[in-house]
């Protein structure tokens, strides 16, 4: 199938979406198909092979800050001319919904369009407002699909009409190897957390609390804590006799967060609630880490009740406690769980995903598969 | 005596004098007030005639949907900010500023939206001229606004309260460069 996907954003500012766009064209490759991706660039070198470069976006104030942005009758000019070029049995565009190249290619295209939405906003006003202006656009979507329940919600409730759910995927080969932290995990044993520090949904003080009992009872326990925030703050919060074995990294940059969760015996989510699928979870579980999650409802579903990962009572730092002290002291169970939460990820990864979208893809193909391809239809300049 | 009297009627004129100068200097306070006033309803009118052409150009059928929803975007933020002070209409109306901007010196805008030979509604140059007023009425308005301060800053005004408790008015700060629509 030759497939057109649409990224809203620059393609080198990190992002959600971009990651998407990218894993997602990977995944679509690997699947044997011929993708080509067109995204705002800041420069025409080093892109991907499979890039199509929209120029730079532009600098401007929307939705009360200063997005960059592609938008104008060039951009919609080259929007066309790699819709004609490209030939593309579907066109599938991501967050048509901001006023970017997305949008521009509903506007210009013609024939089967697939868009994914992403953003999770509360209802406002000035969705609302601008909503007459996308309604023309937005109608020609063929088939619709939303990342999460909120960006789901958020579609319904701003535009009306419903999409199917397919989450994010997760690039699960990119963490399967991985050379530990020098020194990592040690002797004595080593628990692992990721997440930002100072968000207290995170649950950083829940696992802190524990190793207030752990790291009394086992002499060479150690804790690695890798996320952005104050790291000052948490060693603070650690009594000081306990204070030279927790190690804050702070931020990582994707090679390290790799090689942190290959450097713990044990990983440990203690999150509070609010997470609609656990990203990290995921990672960690690729990476093979033996997992000690809190049970809310997220988590336990992502590790088959218990089966993938050992849950603990929420919030309850004597809990998480008993769970660690169990797959510290037994390798034989931290083995077998990280076997089943390798086997239990491939149902998040990215091929297991892309495989869902390319049946969005064949239910909007029309029955007669050569009716052509995707056009820049009637907006053909004259 | 008589030198007792011409004294009186020195002190008499003296005085005499002084308050009709006080009350002059009271007088024109006054009238650097209403001028203060006047300009800031026109400021206030021109901000919202062109928040209300803008719309209109947003929901023009020739318009490609990005730059609609910016423009739309923008312009609703700057309605609503209306009524929520100060700052916030400031900062709404100059986000305004720069949204016309950026949609309207995209390479393409002028050729694009070119109104055919013969038309009467020319909603692109309503909104050129709609931007222009705001520049000069913000302008007036500050100028008012400079006035009255340097005014009422005066030792006399200070000491005998001449403004009375009449606000002291603030300068609208926005950014209200008008765009310019890239050369053909």
């Amino acid at each position: 199938m030759r497939i057109g996907l649409v990224c809203p954003y620059t393609w080198e500012v990190p992002g959600g979406v971009q990651q998407h766009v990218g894993d997602l064209a990977e995944a679509l490759l690997h699947l044997g198909h011929e993708v080509s991706v067109l995204a705002p660039c800041d420069s025409e070198t080093e892109l991907p092979p499979y890039l199509v470069s929209a120029g730079r976006a532009v600098p401007v104030p929307y939705n009360g800050s200063v997005a960059r942005l592609s938008f104008g009758f060039r951009a919609a000019g080259r929007v066309r001319r790699w819709i004609r070029e490209g030939a593309f049995d579907v066109l599938h565009v991501h967050e048509p919904a901001a006023p970017s190249l997305s949008l521009l290619a509903c506007w210009v295209a013609e024939g089967p369009i697939v868009a994914t939405f992403h953003a999770s906003t509360p209802r406002s006003r000035a969705l609302a407002a601008s909503a007459g202006a996308l309604q023309p656009a937005l109608e020609k979507i063929n088939g619709r699909i939303a990342v999460s329940d909120a960006a789901r919600k958020t579609l319904v409730e701003h535009l009306g009409g419903d999409a199917v759910l397919v989450p994010n995927g997760v690039a699960v080969d990119r963490y399967t190897e991985a050379r530990p932290l020098d020194g990592w995990p040690g002797e004595g044993g080593a628990i692992g957390f990721l997440g930002r520090l100072d968000e207290s949904r995170k649950g950083l003080g829940v696992l802190l609390d524990a190793f207030d009992i752990l790291g009394r009872e086992r002499t060479g326990l150690r804790l690695l804590i890798a996320g952005p925030g104050d790291t000052a703050e948490v060693r603070e919060r650690v009594a000081p006799e306990l204070r030279d074995r927790v190690v804050c990294l702070g931020r990582v940059d994707e090679v390290d967060k790799v090689r942190a969760y290959h450097s713990v015996d044990v990983f440990c989510a203690p999150n509070l609630g609010g997470e609609s699928f656990g990203i990290v979870l995921a990672e960690a579980m690729s990476a093979g880490a033996p997992i000690l999650a809190s049970d809310i409802p997220a988590f336990s579903h992502v590790l088959r009740e218990g089966e993938a990962g050992h849950l603990f009572t929420t919030g309850d730092p004597a809990d998480l406690a008993r769970g660690a002290a169990e797959l510290l002291d037994s390798g034989e169970r931290r083995e077998a769980l990280s076997h089943a939460a390798r086997a239990a990820v491939r149902a998040y990864d990215w091929r297991t995903v892309a495989a869902d979208v390319v049946r969005v893809y064949e239910t909007v193909l029309p029955l007669e598969r050569r009716q052509g391809p995707v056009t820049a239809g009637r907006q053909e300049p004259v | 005596m008589s030198e007792w009297i011409s004294t009186l009627a020195l002190a008499v004129a003296a005085v005499v004098l002084l308050s009709a100068y006080v009350s002059w200097r009271a007088g024109r306070l006054d009238r650097l007030h209403t001028r203060v006033e006047t300009a800031y309803a026109a400021l206030d009118a021109a901000l919202l005639r062109r928040g209300a052409v803008v719309l209109e150009l947003a929901s023009s059928p020739a318009l490609e949907p990005a730059s609609a929803v910016l423009l739309g975007d923008a312009a609703a933020r700057a309605r609503r900010a209306h009524g929520e002070g100060r700052a916030a209409r400031e900062l709404a109306e100059s986000n305004l500023s720069r949204a016309l901007r950026a949609v309207l010196s995209e390479p393409g805008f002028a050729e694009e939206m070119t109104v055919p030979e013969g038309a009467t509604e020319d909603v692109v140059a309503d909104v050129e001229a709609s931007a222009k007023r705001v520049m000069l009425a913000r302008r007036f308005y500050n100028n008012a606004v400079a006035g009255i301060r340097e005014a009422r800053s005066s030792r006399l005004v200070r000491l005998l309260r001449l403004a009375g408790s009449a606000p002291m008015p603030e300068f609208f700060e926005m950014d209200d460069e008008p765009p310019a629509t890239a050369p053909m």
